[in-house]
């Protein structure tokens, strides 16, 4: 049972140690506070446009992004107009690209396998997909999606046939990816929401395909 | 800022182009990446300084230089992003794969050179 303290009600019935934070804040944590602080303090932003911009963050999630390829799937004007511009495509269905980066929109086929990344930070299609994994972000994945991809999509479990070509797009100032990740076969009668169901998050980074198993008892066998 | 990957005519000829207005690299261009290493942040990744690529698209319309923005420096420093494709044999000597794999990156037209 929770610890019972005066003026702090628990009222949940399981017990868990204290949400705390015990490491000290590192170099760029006091820095991030410091510029933040002044930039309240000189009226240059305010807290609440902090705050706003950390809630639109969050509520852009890859379930935008499923969206957007099950409409691609099921509307061949549409997927034309998101081939073309990836942006106008994904604003005509109101997605707003808050941060005023441009869209390429990369079809995977049966010759090519598009793989996005960003070696120098953590570029991502932020407006349709939201944060990116952690390990996006990571050195090991930047570094060696450029270098050995075929690599790194085999410990994902992607192995990608010889002749098909893998083409690495790695993002930099302006200009955002998204992997259109090709239709699985035997979802024909599959209406829009079903399809957007079976389009995860990995499958617009290009590390693994759409595929009608995606839960995870299909994975655990790898 | 919209992206074109085609190009597109002008409707009228005779119009007369600001320097830097106009791409000046066109699709299936050969170009080489600068090996400069400026002191500061640059949107270059330095393993790709020095390689061969060809122009795949040209990023419509052109944008700021953001590399000289950094420093407070914009007036006049817009030119375009072009979309380059580099096979990664041409990266990385001793690259595993198949020869058609490639890498694609958007680069600007200051850190360009035809070939």
């Amino acid at each position: 049972m929770g610890i019972t303290q005066p003026g702090h009600e628990h009222d949940h019935d399981h017990s868990h140690a204290e949400i705390s934070q015990s490491a000290p804040p590192g170099y760029y944590e006091i820095m991030e506070t410091a510029v933040r602080e002044l930039l309240i303090e000189r009226r240059l932003i305010g807290a609440d446009e902090i705050r706003r911009q950390i809630e639109v963050l969050d509520f852009r999630t890859p379930a935008l992004g499923a969206k957007v390829v099950a409409r691609a799937w099921t509307d061949q004007g549409f997927k034309a107009r998101l081939l073309a511009n990836g942006r106008a495509a994904c604003e005509e269905l109101g997605i707003s690209f808050y941060d005023d980066t441009s869209l390429i929109v990369l079809e995977n086929t049966d010759k090519i396998h598009n793989l996005i990344v960003c070696t120098l930070c953590s570029c991502y299609p932020r407006p349709v997909l939201g944060l990116p994994p952690d390990w996006y972000k990571a050195k090991p994945y930047r570094a060696r999606a450029v270098s050995e991809p075929r690599a790194v999509l085999a410990e994902f479990g992607t192995i990608i046939p010889d002749d098909v070509e893998v083409r690495v797009s790695d993002s930099t100032a302006m200009v955002r990816y998204l992997v259109l990740p090709r239709r699985p076969e035997g979802t024909e009668h599959y209406d829009e929401e079903q399809l957007a169901a079976l389009v995860t998050r990995d499958t617009m980074i290009g590390v693994v395909p759409a595929t009608v198993l995606t839960e995870r008892s299909s994975n655990d066998e790898h | 800022m919209k992206t074109k990957t085609t190009k597109r005519k002008p409707n009228f000829t005779g119009i007369v182009w600001a320097l830097g207005e106009r791409p000046i690299f066109r699709p299936g261009d050969n170009v080489r990446i600068a090996t400069r290493s400026p002191i500061g942040h640059y949107r270059m990744p330095s393993y790709l300084r020095g390689k061969v690529g060809r122009v795949e698209s040209v990023i419509e319309p052109s944008a700021l230089d953001n590399e000289a923005e950094g420093f407070g420096r914009n007036a006049g420093s817009k030119l375009h992003y072009y979309r380059i494709g580099i096979p990664m044999t041409e990266i990385w000597a001793d690259y595993q794969g198949s020869p058609r794999d490639g890498l694609r990156i958007e680069v600007f037209e200051t850190w360009l050179e035809g070939i």
